[in-house]
């Protein structure tokens, strides 16, 4: 199938689908207060804009979406690191990481809520806890799985040390592992965000669990298609940087 | 009076113990003298390359001595060419062959400057911006080998390194090496399987029979370079390192 048609058809398989969406509430099968038609997205979208609300939970959710991403994501490559490099630390942590690791992230909402009050910096660590095994279960298999032959290249010409093996060998080796758990992070993070925010924390999660309160579904669905959008643009720059980064791959 | 760059005594190497003991060197003995092309001959499994790697120290020997006596301002006395080029595939062909420069004090500019000289040397000058995927095996091979240069090593250690390449690229860069070394008038210590190619660019070449290694047998090659493959005389040093190694297998 060439590209042209592969477009076509997905444009085709979008229009049947807001059409259906469209017509469902239209015809009398769904109640349209529980399923808005698309059609009134974009005024609904409008108010939200004009009030500022809009705006405001977007930026709000993307300071801890950011946050949380960069806490958790530079925790997991710094302990993935050390824990790729030294099997003595794996081996003291085996226990303890298989301890923790099941545990959602949601299921830190008390305890966030306990240690940091209904405040951003309680959404920052529901967020950075879930991307944190992600990213460093993806750093410590990439770096061993490094080649071994490439880490005695650096002996051979005289950098021993396991800064210099890091820097010199094991980072760059590992950069394409590392930025596959990233990318699945971007993901989970944007996840979390909701879930974090639901409890209270201003953002889009709060906005959507204010409006589905009062039965304002179009404002709820404004809320979904915005995080859609934003997830598409973000994954959309991260793959760009990644095949940027990656520019020496064949 | 023979310049000795590297004196080897009673070196063995051994892994395991028990009943996986494995003897890969035993008691030997072997002098690199400065400025020659010392080719090492062997089937696989005598510990040709080992013997390359106790020196690089990526290997502990298990008795012995060695000496090295490189030059007093020399920063790194040997470099190694493996095998497989094991170029790093994330830095650009010019940046691996400043690789071992950086940490010797030279600024980047330096470091690049000398790289590109090399890459001059190994024919490669136009091709320091690719990245390594973008090369042929010859190529990458070459890369290897200026790598190696870069960091003006005392001994350039080579470890089969163009047994992986088409027999076409491998003799351009049997050619390639003798230009090099007759250029640079580097000390070349070269391990081999292939008889004709140790006939070609050695000085002295050293049949190591084995396992355990030890060795069997030394010949010195005073033919005038470039040398031709089809040469009588170089032909009859290779037949007679050929029998060499056949008679020591059979002793085995």
């Amino acid at each position: 199938m060439n590209r042209f048609r592969a477009t076509l058809l997905a444009a085709a398989g979008l229009a049947v689908f807001l059409g259906i969406w469209e017509a469902a509430p239209r015809l009398g099968l769904i109640n349209a207060a529980f399923l808005p038609p698309p059609s009134t997205i974009p005024a609904a979208f409008g108010r939200e804009i004009a009030l500022g609300v809009w705006t405001e939970a977007v930026l709000s959710s993307l300071s801890h979406y950011v946050a949380g991403l960069v806490c958790g994501a530079g925790a997991g490559i710094g302990l993935g690191l050390v824990a790729g490099m030294s099997r003595g630390f794996e081996a003291a942590t085996a226990w303890v990481v298989r301890l923790l690791r099941p545990i959602p992230g949601l299921a830190w909402v008390p305890f966030a809520i306990i240690w940091f009050g209904v405040e951003p910096s309680a959404a920052v660590f529901i967020i950075a806890v879930g991307v944190f095994w992600i990213v460093f279960f993806a750093t410590q298999g990439a770096v061993r799985g490094v080649d071994r032959d490439l880490v005695e290249v650096a002996q051979a010409f005289g950098f021993r040390g396991p800064f210099q093996r890091l820097v010199k060998i094991l980072l760059p080796a590992a950069t394409p592992g590392i930025l596959v758990g990233l990318r699945t992070a971007l993901g989970q993070a944007w996840m979390a965000v909701v879930a974090a925010e639901i409890f209270g924390v201003p953002g889009v999660g709060q906005r959507m669990m204010q409006a589905s309160s009062l039965l304002s579904t179009d404002i709820v669905v404004v809320y979904m298609l915005t995080m859609a959008a934003l997830y598409g643009l973000f994954d959309t720059a991260f793959v760009a940087l990644q095949g940027w980064l990656l520019r020496w791959r064949a | 009076m023979l310049d000795t760059i590297i004196d080897i005594r009673g070196l063995s190497l051994v892994y395991g113990t028990g009943e996986r003991r494995n003897v890969v060197l035993d008691a030997l003995d072997l002098d690199v003298v400065r400025g020659e092309v010392l080719v090492i001959v062997g089937e696989s499994g005598v510990g040709k390359s080992t013997l390359l790697r106790v020196l690089m120290d990526l290997s502990r020997p298990s008795g012995g001595t060695v000496e090295i006596h490189a030059r007093p301002d020399c920063r790194t006395p040997m470099a190694m060419v493996f095998q497989d080029a094991r170029l790093l595939p994330w830095r650009r062909v010019i940046d691996n062959v400043a690789f071992g420069l950086e940490g010797s004090g030279l600024s980047r500019a330096q470091r690049r400057a000398r790289a590109h000289a090399m890459l001059g040397l190994v024919g490669l000058a136009d091709f320091g911006d690719r990245w390594p995927h973008q090369l042929s095996g010859g190529q990458r091979q070459r890369v290897a080998i200026a790598r190696a240069l870069a960091v003006e090593p005392d001994v350039l250690l080579m470890d089969e390194p163009f047994s992986a390449l088409d027999s076409f690229t491998r003799e351009g860069l049997q050619d390639e090496l003798q230009r090099i070394t007759q250029e640079t008038g580097k000390t070349v210590l070269f391990v081999t399987h292939d008889i004709d190619e140790a006939v070609t660019i050695a000085d002295r070449v050293v049949v190591i029979a084995g396992p355990p290694g030890r060795i069997a047998a030394e010949v010195r090659i005073d033919l005038p370079r470039p040398r031709i493959r089809r040469d009588a005389a170089l032909q009859e040093i290779a037949r007679q390192l050929r029998a060499e190694l056949s008679r020591r297998s059979a002793d085995l």
